[in-house]
């Protein structure tokens, strides 16, 4: 099994939806680089683990139920445990910052 | 009233998760997941004592269709403000909302919820006088954000685990 066995009516929406992943990912890096407060950064990061990620995970779905010829989701599992796991952090830093800026 | 009954979340969710991991739906499996699940539960109990015990979990529907839909459109809104920074940067800041929920879970999905969603992140919750600090990328009309994070996700929220 290689990726020219996935069938033409999968691999076109997966692509598709590899285009939009990677896009979304880049504008919220680029937006790391633009905003210029570091309050305002935090919010770019998070355009990648949600619908980007969400595109990627989308596309993987799809091309592993084709090739496998049913229904493939415990990809399923790796959004769950990002959705779980990327707040903590964000909210982590944003709290660190407050914190130092009070001091 | 008649308080809807009670649904054990944490060994629920683990035996999904066992089963999606294994990618099967086979009796062995589930009999395993589920002999793993009662373990874990057990052996956590003594590390969180406060399990989660929602009731009226299909409130939850909704409310993951209201979050999955607020996520696609506040991911292409930060997307143009990041494109339009070349002119101006947004008008970001603080605000407080102030909460009608005590539940701990309710509030820790609904820090995931505003955190998880592009252009807000959770900065912090006074636990005396419950009011949320909430940091905002585009922050122009602070009552449309109030109304958003009370009605759509406050209330949802305080249905299931309430």
């Amino acid at each position: 099994m290689s990726a020219a066995d996935v069938p033409l009516w999968a691999a076109l929406p997966a692509a598709l939806l590899l285009i939009c992943g990677g896009v979304l990912t880049l504008l919220g890096s680029l937006g790391l680089l633009r905003l210029d407060t570091f309050y305002a950064r935090l919010h770019a990061p998070t355009m990648g683990n949600t619908l980007g990620a969400g595109c990627v995970l989308l596309a993987s779905i799809l091309s592993a139920s084709a090739l496998a010829g049913r229904p493939v989701i415990h990809e399923v599992l790796i959004t769950v445990f990002i959705l779980l796991t990327s707040p903590v952090t964000t909210m982590l830093l944003m709290r660190a910052a407050m914190l130092r800026r009070r001091n | 009233m008649k308080r809807p009954p009670l649904i054990p979340l944490l060994p629920l969710v683990l035996v999904g998760t066992w089963l999606l991991l294994n990618d099967s739906l086979s009796i062995s499996q589930m009999l395993l997941g589920i002999a793993f699940a009662a373990f874990v539960t057990v052996a956590v109990k003594t590390l969180r004592p406060l399990p989660a015990w929602p009731h009226r979990l299909h409130a939850g529907v909704g409310l993951c269709w209201h979050v999955l839909i607020d996520i696609a459109r506040s991911n292409i809104a930060v997307g143009r403000i990041i494109l339009g920074t070349t002119r101006r940067q947004p008008p970001s800041g603080f605000m407080k909302i102030p909460l009608d929920m005590h539940d701990p879970h309710g509030l820790a999905m609904l820090s995931i919820i505003i955190t998880a969603t592009p252009g807000t992140v959770w900065a912090g919750h006074d636990t005396e006088h419950n009011i949320l600090t909430l940091h905002v990328l585009d922050l122009q009309d602070e009552a449309t954000w109030i109304r958003t994070i009370k009605q759509r996700y406050e209330r949802p929220l305080m249905e299931i685990f309430e």
